[in-house]
Parts: structure tokens; sequence; C-alpha cells
């Protein structure tokens, strides 16, 4: 079978692709390898979502929905197929899909990759101990909870107090699972003051700073965790442990690009970890473009919607004979953790996401001839600029800097 | 002057403020009229949106995501949470569907955030 664009995974980035490149009159094919279209935004029933994309607030499965339906409107060009894993994507442009129908090779002139991001697993933290049931990540349990209608313990810790941990620790406070704590390394909080007030405040649950899990003890289901303060290089500091007896450990450690299906396709960056990219979404084999969480861990799903579309846009182009030449690396400076995308196509204006290295309380963001002051800057949140072209002119190498002033 | 987070979007606008006797004096910061609204009730009696899931009978899946319609008063939540509990709807429920009308007697409906359809049952 042949088509003009593939969409690999249907979440919030990938639905935005397919749409976007349906609506250049392009044939698309859409696979997922979950039962419905939408990605992890069908367990996050939490509101918070489409803020800037529809100036409502949504909750995960609501802004879901929204763009299912605009996939069922282009059914005369989109096909959707649903249980679809696409399991190998080949040089020569052809992908091998895997349903309960049967194994399917497809052919396409452009392809969007946009599987997402994966866990960090409770493995790589390397936590001395015993190894009981009872120990979830975040997605898990959040799966568990909202989709399966499953109780996944009675007394829970939470580590990491980014927006997930946090959104969990009121969810299973809701759901009437006692949560003990919620430990962060780092001094101060991972996610958005927000979430600090109506999920930990707003239900008495202590947050930990500079702390850490250094034990997990337990026979068969998890019976005590043990936590510590850390010092600045975040190693625990003897004599500060604390134990809690709890039959539950959440893990919210944060994402990784999930990558592997292109493993000698495409270039990764070593920061995001994800697929190197430019602003129009083209990765360094220059048929496959990608988007949203595999690309790099946005914070707003309104921003891995506009990426998706921006991808599905460019690889229409593509698909339609178009050819981009050659682009610009950008790369981090002064008190920038990351930045995305990778390289930049003067083809287009550049919306450039940063994420800054430490808190700050005023800092000037320095981009070729850009300049933007932002304020209440801390690493959890992205800074977005859009920039456009003629700032950017000349330049063969754009450094990303935050100067503090 | 004092200082809070708003937390009805997730821009989490920082407001200034002066209150004298739970009256706001002046206020800065606040990037919609919402903010202003967000304080009075933060001063008066804060509230929430609260989201959460109820029952399905023969849906395609055990729950559905619902959301209160508007914020409700916080001290309500674990009330709230009892009352969502007991009640089980029928599939199939459409998303903006009112699963409890009223909830409460705070103002607020109890609306579905998405949609289950019927799975095909004797
Ligand atoms: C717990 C949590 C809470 C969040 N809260 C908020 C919030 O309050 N507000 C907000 O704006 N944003 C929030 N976000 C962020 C936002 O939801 C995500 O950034 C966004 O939805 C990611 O979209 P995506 O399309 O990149 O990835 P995903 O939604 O992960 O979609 C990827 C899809 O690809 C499929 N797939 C992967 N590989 C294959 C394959 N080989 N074959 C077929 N299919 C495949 C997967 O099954 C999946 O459906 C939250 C994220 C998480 C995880």
């Amino acid at each position: 079978m042949k088509t003009d664009v593939l969409v690999i995974g249907a979440g919030a980035a990938g639905m935005g692709a397919a749409i976007a490149a349906a609506k250049r009159g392009l044939n698309v094919v859409i696979a997922e390898r979950d039962e419905i279209t939408g990605g992890i935004l069908n367990q996050c029933i939490h509101n918070g979502f489409g803020l800037h994309y529809f100036r409502e607030e949504l909750t995960g499965p609501e802004y879901a929905e929204r763009f299912r339906e605009q996939l069922e409107k282009l059914s005369d060009r989109i096909k959707v197929f649903t249980d679809c894993h696409v399991l190998k994507l080949g040089e020569d442009r052809k992908a091998l899909l895997v349903s309960p129908k049967g194994i399917l090779e497809l052919e396409a002139k452009a392809v969007v990759y946009t599987s997402g991001a994966r866990e960090r697993p409770f493995g790589s933290l390397m936590i001395p101990g015993d190894r009981p049931s009872g120990i979830f990540t975040a997605g898990v349990a959040q799966r568990l909870m909202n989709i399966d209608n499953r109780k996944v313990g009675h007394r829970a810790l939470i580590v990491g107090s980014g927006d997930i941990g946090m959104i969990m620790a009121r969810r299973l406070t809701l759901e009437g699972t006692e949560v003990v704590a919620v430990v962060e390394r780092l001094p101060y909080p991972g996610g958005l003051l927000r979430n600090v007030i109506q999920c930990l405040k707003d239900f008495n649950i202590p947050l930990y700073l500079s702390s850490t899990v250094i034990e997990v003890k337990g026979r068969e289901r998890l019976e005590e965790v043990v936590i510590a303060n850390v010092d600045e290089q975040f190693k625990p500091i003897p004599g500060t442990e604390r134990s809690f007896k709890v039959d539950t450990l959440i893990l919210s450690v944060g994402l990784i690009p999930q990558v592997e299906m292109l493993d000698g396709l495409v270039q990764t960056d070593r920061r995001t970890k994800g697929v190197a990219c430019s602003n129009i979404g083209q990765s360094s084999r220059e048929w496959i473009f990608a988007a949203g969480n595999c690309t790099a861990i946005f914070d707003l799903v309104d921003y891995v919607t506009k990426e998706g579309e921006r991808a599905g846009e460019y690889a229409s182009r593509y698909a339609m004979g178009e050819r981009f030449s050659q682009n610009v690396p950008i790369s981090p400076g002064e008190n920038v953790m990351l930045t995305f995308p990778n390289f930049y196509n003067a083809v287009d204006d550049l919306t450039l996401y940063v994420r800054c290295k430490k808190p700050m309380e005023k800092a000037m963001l320095k981009v070729g001839n850009f300049e933007k002051i932002f304020e209440d800057l801390i690493p959890s949140e992205m800074i977005v600029a859009k920039i456009p072209n003629q700032k950017l002119s000349g330049l063969d190498r754009i450094v990303v800097e935050l100067k503090e002033v | 002057m004092e200082k809070i987070v708003c937390v009805l979007c997730p821009m989490g606008c920082k407001i200034k403020y002066n209150a004298v006797d739970g009256k706001i004096i002046s206020l800065e910061g606040n990037r919609c009229p919402r903010g202003v609204s967000y304080l009075e009730d933060e001063l008066r009696e804060p509230k929430r949106i609260v989201p959460t899931s109820v029952r399905v009978i023969n849906g395609e899946m055990p729950l559905v995501s619902v959301k209160t319609s508007k914020p409700i008063p916080r001290r309500l939540i674990s009330q709230f949470m009892q009352t969502v509990k007991n009640v089980k709807v029928e599939a199939p429920v459409r998303v903006g569907d009112v699963i409890i009308k009223n909830v409460l007697e705070t103002g607020a409906d109890v609306i579905a955030t998405r949609t289950v359809k019927r799975v095909n049952s004797a």
C-alpha cells in the first residue's frame, strides 16, 4: 500500500500533523498502537489543557476529542489505523504495520514521527533495597486509576514534584489513598506554582525539598520507604534519614523521548535526547519529520499541537516535491539548559522553546538580534519566543542566552 | 503588598495585592479579569474546579471522566467526592452531558469530559 504522508503515533502531535497534511489535500495514514487516538491526553483527566490553542481550559480527554472530531471530518483523506503498531521504518521509506488484522507494508513519500515519550523507570534511579510490588511510575498509576478504575494502594509516597507528580498527589488523595509526602531532590518545586497550591497545599500534603529516597523495604508488597536530605551534589546527608510506612511508591522523575525506532535513521540531540529537528520539524533524514515529546519534552499540549501542525505542513510540502535548504545549528549558551528546535531553516519564523538552568527573577533572552525580557523563570516552565526571520538573517550559528538583569 | 498565584489556568499569574478586612484595595499582575474574581474568592471562600471520574454501566470503558462546570468551594471537595462515588451512569455518554445538576447546591453541574460509547449487551 502507498500513501503520501504516514504519521506514526496519534497523540496531540500526530493528530495535529495528520490534520495539517490532509488540509493541504494529501492522503494521510495515521497509525496508533492504542485502541483510540489521543495518546497521553486520554488518561490526563485533570484540567489544564488548551488555554493557548482554544482560549479555554479543557481536560485532556476533552482536548483529544476536539481533534478526533476533525480526523473524522477529514476521513476521506485521513485513514486512522488504531490497534496498529508501527514496528519498523526502513531507509526505503517503507514501514511495517502490525495489527490484529495482520501485517501491512506501507510506502510513504514523507513520514511524521510523533511517538511521544516514555517515563523514567525505577531501575534508572539505582535505589538500594528490595524490589517488592507497589512501585509504580506516575503514568502507570494514572492509567490504572483513570482508565481502568483500579486503586493503586492505601498509603503512598511520591518521588518528583513536577506537574505530573503533584497532579497524582491530588488524584490519589481524592480517591482515598493517603499521600504522606512528595519528595523532591531540587531545592525548589519542579512544577508550576499553580499545582503546588491546588494539588499539595489544598490537601496539606507535605513537600520535602532537597530530599531523595535512599532505600525501599518490603517482602512481597512495599512496606517502608526511607528518605534523606541531599547536598548540592544530590548526595544523601547521613543522619537526616526519615522513614515512612507506605505500601505504594509513585515515581514521577522525568520523561524520555521515545526514539528507538529511528535508531540509525536520524540524529538525536544530546541534551533533549529526542529527534534533532529544525524549526519546520525536519530531521537529519530529509523525508522524516518529527514533533511533540519524541523531539523534546513539552510542558503544554498546546505547543505540541502547534509543532505537530507545522511538521505536518512541511512534510506534505516535501511530499509534493518541495525541498528545503541548509540549516543553521542552534545551541544553548549562558544560563540555558536546553533549547528546541535544534536547527533553524529560514523558510519559516523561529518558535523557540527554552529551559533555563536555575530559577531567575528577571532575565533577558538574547538570540541573534532578538532580545526580550522574561520574569520569574524556573527550569520547569518553558520559555517560548516567536522570533521573526529578519532577526536571524546572516547567522551561521545561533546561540541562545539568558542574561540575568 | 501580598502575593498570590492564580490557579484558574496554567498561566498562573502572580497577583500582588493590598486588602483590608478581606476587601481588595489594589491589585496588579493579573493578565485577565478572572484573576480579580479568583482573588475575591480566595479572600472569602477558596474555590476549585474538581476533575474526577464516574462509573459507567454498559460502557466501552468502566469510567467516564467528569469535571465541575465551574469552581466549587474547596471545603466541599471531600463531600463532593462522596457524592460522585455513589453515582453511576448508563452508557452512552457524550462529552458535555450533565451527569449531576447543581451538585451540593453549589450552582455547578458535574459534566462529562469524554464520550463513552455503549457496548453491545444483551
Ligand atoms: C501525566 C501528564 C500530565 C500532563 N499535564 C498537562 C497539562 O496539565 N497541561 C498541558 O498542556 N500539558 C500537559 N501534559 C503535556 C502534554 O499532555 C503532552 O506534552 C502531549 O500530550 C504529548 O503529545 P505527543 O503527541 O507528543 O505524545 P503522546 O500523547 O505520548 O502520543 C504518542 C502516541 O504515539 C503512539 N505510538 C508510539 N510509538 C508507536 C508506534 N511504534 N506505533 C504506533 N503508535 C505509536 C503512542 O501509543 C501514543 O498514543 C502532561 C503530560 C503528562 C504525561
